[in-house]
């Protein structure tokens, strides 16, 4: 379903356009090329915004719907660009049967934005993840790469606020 | 041809040995359902109405995809098969949000008349409190996702027969939907408005923007004069939306049923198809002499003209700057016949029916006021829209007798009834442009290289010692492949006819539905096209200059001669070049 939130403006940094058309340059006669595209296309920006898939719909001769049909498809695109602190609830097996549910509840009401999505300051970015493997520790979150387990709902503000 | 034998529901068939099992089935008269399959548009096997089992092969088959093969036994309603079906067909409507009585396609859904045949009484399965889901932000359509059922015969058409790809499936699973990319709204995307997917939508989930409350209101109104013009295609397809033959020519009582519908002049839009004959022509020959702005490309398809405006802005300086039949139409309703009849121009109401979506946005088009602060049109519809109006008048169609067109805007020659179709516009244009070139009447009136349903059709034609090399393509992913092959220096031509719809007006977005299950068997182009071209063959007047009503035109209103100050003014409109990425902030 389309999202509410507003996407922040999109502005390449020096020499990420040209990366980007190496890569069109390099798989463009393959079929298929729209996959492997996409992914380079997302590692140089980080996610990929209307431009970048115009630049890749035109470089391959593809139609804008066509390319924003593959990114929507696939979980591994993201549309959004990541904030400077990413947050990861697990959403595993043992995670929710233990409440992540909740939990993601709270992250999101805490930074005003949904899960997939950036806050509008680009400080935040939340996901909701698969299994992460430490079931021992359910519900668990990752924020900036600590790990934060046995979690209680109570407990997310306070965490979220030390890295604000 | 090479054929191959073999067994259907144990009935011996010799069929095409490229055939697949549902075109040989239909050799037995033996019907398969389908739902995502459409012949010439879309073969993806992928919604598994069609199944039929093959003996010796695992699981079932999807008919419309699979090929025949030498003494293959194949069963199309055996248990199992019509067991699948109605499983495939349960889930379907599961996810259909069923109000079948207020909807634009009721009695005419190729899902309801499924769901009638297979007696299907009971869905099992119900999502519950399905709301509509409807995105109307163009001017010419109406799409509401809780009646698609992801058929995608709709991408398919804009895709690959109109090159213009602005619909597609995104997301996932459950959460796949048909829309625009980013899901814009359509009408911030490059969309033509040329309405092949209602033509080619299953259900009622794209529709027309049904504008006939807009005409209603007029006609009920005492101060307006409500006058309406027919294009010249509708008369050969409007008879289908009662049940008549595809292609039975229905001129005479379509004029009735408008008379009885209460409009107060009915006209004939091949008048003013003619007229713009005579200014297009004389265009012609000013560039053709000059050599300047050649090839010169028609402008009659307003889908056309956005494509040219969005993709291909380059050749906009090649488009024949003359308004289409429609626009010209209004425009004389507003200058001369009000005039004539002394009808203050703001109290008269232009009707146009068209066979096309595109009409409803031309008329809001930025340069296309022949007296300024009115619309030379105030409404366009569709003939899908005249025929529920017909309906709702409560007159038995078939049983109509015939009538003529009121004759202030009532003659025309059989050129501007040509226009219907793909090339038409061209042979007409030949058969004015030969006469005015050598000065003596043309003998021969037929240019038959430029019929038929080719997506690109060439000729050329000896014009006093000079060659004229025309080209003529219809269905928009043709004009771009032969504006592809101009722009590479692969050809050259000194005039074109692009038609946004494949095969002309006659099969436009705006003609009368027909299912699949015709569409499959049926050329609704050729019967349709066959009928158009029988009727010019048989008029007496064939060439648009020497339409009377058109000579009255310009010798009283219009100096006398096409491209006067007063023909400029009423008769040409103006282009521009519009974005292909309206959301995008940038140049491109």
């Amino acid at each position: 379903m389309p999202s509410t939130k507003k996407i922040p403006a999109f502005t390449a940094l020096p020499g990420q356009l040209e990366r980007l058309k190496d890569a069109i340059e390099r798989y463009r006669d393959q079929p298929g090329a729209a996959m492997p595209v996409l992914q380079e296309a997302q590692n140089i920006f980080g996610y990929l915004p209307e431009e970048v898939q115009i630049e890749v719909a035109e470089g391959l001769g593809m139609s804008l719907s066509e390319v924003y049909g593959i990114v929507s498809f696939y979980a591994q695109f993201t549309l959004y660009p990541k904030g400077k602190t990413q947050v990861d609830v697990c959403m595993g097996t043992a995670c929710y049967v233990k409440g992540a549910g909740e939990i993601l509840e709270r992250v999101e009401r805490k930074l005003g934005c949904a899960a997939g999505e950036v806050t509008e300051d680009g400080m935040f970015s939340i996901d909701a993840t698969r299994c992460i493997g430490a079931c021992g520790l359910a519900p668990v979150m990752v924020v900036g790469g600590d790990v934060y387990g046995l979690l209680v709902p109570d407990e997310v503000d306070g965490i979220l606020e030390k890295y604000m | 041809m090479d054929t191959v034998k073999l067994k259907i529901n144990n009935i011996e068939i010799v069929a095409p040995k490229n055939a697949t099992i549902l075109e040989a089935a239909r050799l037995a008269d033996i019907e398969i359902p389908t739902l995502c399959y459409m012949r010439n548009i879309s073969a993806i096997g992928a919604c598994r109405i069609c199944v039929v089992e093959v003996k010796g092969a695992r699981g079932l088959t999807a008919a419309c995809v699979f090929p025949v093969a030498e003494g293959m036994e194949v069963y199309t309603n055996n248990g199992t098969v019509v067991a699948a079906r109605k499983r495939t067909l349960e889930l379907i409507l599961s996810n259909h949000r069923m109000d079948c009585l207020t909807c634009l396609r009721n009695q005419n859904c190729e899902l309801q008349k499924m769901a009638a045949d297979f007696g299907m009484q009971d869905i099992r399965f119900h999502t519950d409190n399905m709301k509509p889901e409807i995105e109307d932000s163009t001017l010419h359509l109406i799409r509401d996702n809780s009646k698609c059922i992801l058929c995608r015969r709709c991408v398919a058409v804009c895709k690959n027969n109109q090159s213009v790809a602005v619909i597609g499936p995104n997301g996932r699973g459950f959460d796949t939907h048909i829309s625009c990319a980013f899901d814009h709204n359509l009408d911030e995307t490059a969309c033509v408005s040329c309405g092949q997917c209602i033509a080619v939508c299953p259900t009622g989930a794209l529709t027309e923007r049904d504008d006939t409350e807009k005409v209603w209101a007029a006609l009920g109104d005492p101060t307006k004069h409500v006058v309406v013009g027919v294009a010249p295609s509708i008369r050969v397809t409007l008879g289908e939306c009662f049940g008549m033959p595809i292609g039975a020519n229905v001129e005479g009582k379509m004029v009735a049923a408008l008379r009885r519908i209460g409009f107060d002049g009915v006209f004939d839009i091949d008048v003013t198809a003619d007229l713009t004959i005579v200014e297009e022509g004389a265009e012609f020959l000013k560039r053709w002499k000059s050599g300047h702005d050649l090839p010169l490309i028609t402008s009659c398809s307003p889908g056309w003209i956005r494509f040219c405006e969005q993709y291909y802005p380059e050749f906009i300086p090649n488009l024949s700057t003359c308004k289409s039949p429609q626009q010209m139409f209004g425009a004389m309703m507003k200058t001369y016949y009000a005039k004539k009849t002394g009808i203050d121009a703001k109290d008269i109401f232009t009707v146009g029916i068209m066979p096309c979506t595109a009409k409803k946005f031309e008329i809001h088009r930025e340069d296309e006021q022949a007296v300024p602060g009115l619309p030379d049109i105030d409404v366009a519809l569709t003939t899908r829209e005249l025929a529920r109006m017909i309906s709702r008048t409560g007159i038995f169609f078939p049983h109509l007798p015939d009538e003529g067109f009121d004759p202030a805007f009532g003659i025309a020659s059989g050129a501007g009834l040509i226009f219907g179709a793909s090339g038409g516009v061209m042979e007409a244009a030949l058969r004015t442009v030969q006469e005015l070139v050598t000065g003596t009447p043309a003998e021969n009136l037929d240019f038959y290289e430029v019929r038929g349903i080719a997506g690109i059709k060439e000729a050329q034609y000896e014009l006093d010692g000079r060659m004229v090399r025309a080209a003529v393509a219809s269905g928009l992913a043709n004009c771009r492949r032969l504006l592809e092959r101009i722009k590479a220096g692969k050809a050259s031509y000194d005039i074109i006819e692009m038609m946004a719809c494949p095969g002309g007006c006659i099969s436009g977005g705006g003609q009368p539905v027909q299912p699949a299950v015709v569409r499959n068997f049926v050329s609704l182009r050729e019967r349709r096209a066959a009928s158009i071209y029988t009727q010019d063959q048989n008029m007496k007047l064939r060439v648009s200059h020497e339409n009377p009503l058109v000579q009255q035109l310009y010798d009283e209103v219009m100096d006398g001669e096409p491209g006067s100050h007063n023909a400029h003014k009423w008769l040409h409109t103006s282009y521009r070049a519009r974005p292909k990425y309206p959301t995008v902030n940038r140049a491109r």
